[in-house]
């Protein structure tokens, strides 16, 4: 009962504060993460990919990924309502004052600091992903050789994506879930 | 006409890939063309304001159309619609995947996937980038929020507040834009 009570307030926090879409919860699991131990990094990072790769929003996805992780099909249930219910509750108030809402300076303004504390709350996120997924500190620690540190075959798949998501033209378009996928066949093929 | 609005959203949420963008042309197909519970004018404003709520974009979208077409009742029941297949898919693969995590080969796949997200997160960082970074002020924020984020375990709302009251400030000393 407790663990449901603690999850709801967990996601109940991170519907109220992350602002502007569903890579704005990152940085929030991040530090449930570190915080309650209930899933690792390395689990955080496998949700990403398989809330980008199904339908509904990644946000959603990702709070009931977790609740499931944490607390079973009741923890998936209760992540995704403490996720949508600041969301409903705000909404629901601000939909009165919608016109005075949007020109608002104060909120206006609010804003213009809000969405760069996002980006930046998203990259330092995304970089703890990189931490995992192109380096293996453990290995480094152990053995002590520079070589070890880096993960070659996982260097050399991120480079490759990243040309084909940014330069060629008509891949670049394409939907995340198929480079997922592509990602998973090459994973398996050459032994990740 | 709750039932209905719930089915809408839950066809909504099916058809919704990642979110965000993705989302308004499946709005315009089913809330305006199909149902006309909101103009596409209206459609915008909400997405608009929904983007600048706190929460998931789609979820305030759906509270928006849904309290507009059946009061409160009918905005709890729209955003619920628009979360119930995200619920009942994941929590299925959830358990799947849990089952098949020992594999090899589903953690070489795993291995290379996460290689995958850490691009896919590049990519979003670089698209948010243009709209969220437009000065000299708000970079200092981006750089002060990921480093202390990176080096400190801080909780991210005290990032949330502190730019909110920040955004505020630097408005109102005339420091934006600069």
């Amino acid at each position: 009962m407790i663990l449901y009570l603690r999850l709801f307030w967990e996601f109940f926090k991170t519907g109220l504060f992350a602002v502007g879409g569903g890579m704005a919860t990152l940085p929030f699991l991040y530090s449930m993460s570190e915080k309650t131990g209930w899933f690792t990094q390395s689990q955080l990072a496998d949700m990403i990919a398989v809330s980008e790769s199904t339908p509904g929003p990644i946000g959603v996805n990702m709070a009931t990924y977790v609740g499931f992780e944490t607390a079973g099909i009741p923890g998936s249930v209760i992540a995704t309502l403490g996720l949508v219910t600041p969301s409903i509750v705000v909404v629901l108030l601000i939909a009165r004052v919608l016109a005075a809402f949007r020109q608002n300076r104060y909120v206006d303004a609010a804003f213009y600091g809000l969405r760069p504390c996002s980006v930046g709350l998203i990259a330092a996120a995304g970089l703890l992903v990189v931490k995992i997924a192109l380096f293996d500190f453990d290995l480094f620690a152990v053995s002590g050789q520079i070589a070890d540190l880096f993960r070659w075959k996982a260097l050399a798949l991120a480079a490759l994506l990243l040309v084909l998501t940014r330069w060629v033209k008509p891949l670049k378009k394409l939907h995340p879930v198929f480079f997922i996928l592509g990602s998973a066949l090459v994973g398996v093929l050459f032994r990740f | 006409m709750l039932w209905q609005l719930f089915i809408t959203f839950a066809r909504i949420g099916v058809m919704t890939f990642g979110g965000g963008y993705a989302m308004i042309p499946i709005l315009e197909r089913e809330i305006v063309d199909r149902h006309g519970w909101a103009s596409s004018e209206e459609l915008m404003d909400y997405y608009a304001v929904g983007q600048c709520t706190p929460g998931i974009i789609a979820v305030n979208t759906a509270t928006f159309i849904g309290r507009k077409h059946g009061g409160t009742l009918g905005g709890i029941i729209a955003s619920l619609g628009v979360v119930f297949p995200s619920v009942v898919i994941i929590t299925v693969i959830a358990g799947i995947l849990t089952n098949f995590a020992e594999i090899p080969a589903v953690q070489s796949a795993f291995a290379a996937i996460r290689v995958c997200v850490c691009v896919l997160i590049f990519n979003a960082v670089v698209k948010l980038w243009k709209a969220a970074v437009p000065d000299k002020a708000a970079l200092i924020l981006f750089l002060l929020v990921f480093l202390l984020s990176l080096f400190f375990k801080l909780s991210p709302v005290i990032f949330v507040l502190f730019c909110a009251a920040a955004g505020i400030a630097l408005t109102q000393w005339g420091v934006r834009g600069k």
